[in-house]
């Protein structure tokens, strides 16, 4: 290509290159609760004919989506909000006990710099709450670590069937995102 | 007349009736027993607790296997607690998916409740609303076996809220073992473990 784009630079950004991971790991669905920081990623898989893409009314329906999805033999990812951790906590425990790969990223609210405290309750227990039923969890707050890290998460979700959740911090995706 | 209402077994025995490569879904409590009880099968993922889980997973295996027939097999107060799947499911709208909620209006694990459904509730209405390609309530053993007959033709997502009596019947209890029951299900499917 000899085109320097706008949108070539763009494909370098952490969030395409959580697309590109996902496509390597040969993800085939994709379930999601609309959120900004997930934008690009929703976006290249609702664009991607290979990839059903699933939008939910509430997190929770992610988790038994992809364990259906597992059981048919694809794997699949959970891109969702830390507001919608709470919602999943009973669900988790179908993975808990039929150990269905599980890899969910998370955009964390109520984190840093969040500007409607209404978010901080559930922001604050977020990575507790996963860690409590079971889930394996790492935090990113630097470009450079989303990809190394989803790529371990993802490797431990599809190599040994484990509830896996990557939480993308708000230093990382910045305020800036949030306030309108 | 009075009309009486279908038997739980009766009607989950038909459903199943020569279900080949069908696989079924079953939502915790008794639909997970009256599928054990119509004969275990390497093609069913009992849940024994995930409530309000069993729809969903239906549409995963729906969506990732397009060549199978899949039936979830749930009762009203585990379908009432997934009342944003039914959204989700028929925006995805696969053509091999069916819905089977077996409606007796109580919550009979837990003693005897009236459920949402049993307090006039409409579950067929609930997915009518939301564009299911084919919803019905069935009160009749002629309609199930037409249900049985889509669950086959795998040309419409459907769901159907059976209205059952709330006759207590015995357990008969599948496996526990959620891995054991998840390889199982791959294995048949061809998948290696």
């Amino acid at each position: 290509m000899t085109r320097t784009t706008p949108k070539a630079e763009f494909s370098n950004t952490w969030q395409s290159q959580i697309y590109d991971v996902l496509k390597e790991f040969q993800i085939k669905h994709m379930a999601y609760v609309p959120d900004a920081g997930h934008a690009t990623a929703i976006n290249k898989f609702e664009a991607d004919n290979d990839v059903t893409s699933v939008v939910l009314t509430t997190e929770e329906e992610g988790i038994p989506y992809l364990a259906g999805a597992s059981l048919g033999g694809d794997r699949g990812v959970l891109l969702m909000q830390s507001s919608g951790v709470g919602n999943c906590i009973n669900m988790l425990s179908l993975q808990n006990n039929a150990r269905f790969p599980l890899l969910m990223l998370i955009t964390m609210r109520g984190d840093w710099g969040e500007f409607n405290q209404w978010q901080n309750p559930m922001g604050q227990a977020t990575e507790a709450a996963l860690k409590l039923m079971g889930v394996l969890t790492w935090r990113v707050d630097r470009p450079e670590d989303v990809e190394p890290l989803v790529r371990g998460a993802a490797t431990m979700a599809f190599e040994g069937d484990q509830a896996c959740a990557v939480l993308l911090g708000q230093r990382l995706i910045g305020k800036k995102e949030w306030t309108k | 007349m009075g009309k009486v209402l279908l038997k739980r077994r009766d009607v989950v025995a038909e459903l199943l009736k020569d279900r080949g490569d069908t696989i079924v879904v079953t939502g915790l409590g008794s639909p997970s027993y009256d599928v054990m009880a119509a004969g275990d099968h390497d093609l069913n993922y009992y849940l024994w607790g995930a409530m309000g889980g069993a729809a969903m997973v239906g549409l995963g295996l729906a969506k990732s296997r397009p060549d199978h027939n899949v039936l979830v097999i749930t009762g009203d107060g585990e379908m009432l607690m997934a009342m944003g799947a039914f959204a989700t499911i028929a925006v995805q709208a696969p053509k091999n998916l069916t819905i089977a909620i077996l409606d007796n209006g109580y919550y009979g694990e837990t003693g005897m409740q009236l459920s949402h459904s049993g307090r006039g509730v409409e579950l067929d209405r609930v997915a009518a609303s939301v564009k299911f390609d084919w919803a019905a309530r069935i009160t009749d053993m002629a309609e199930v076996k037409d249900l049985r007959r889509r669950v086959h033709a795998r040309n419409a997502l459907n769901c159907a809220a059976i209205s059952i009596d709330a006759e207590e019947v015995e357990r008969v209890l599948p496996s526990r073992d959620g891995v054991y029951i998840k390889n199982r299900v791959k294995a048949a499917l061809g998948q290696k473990i």
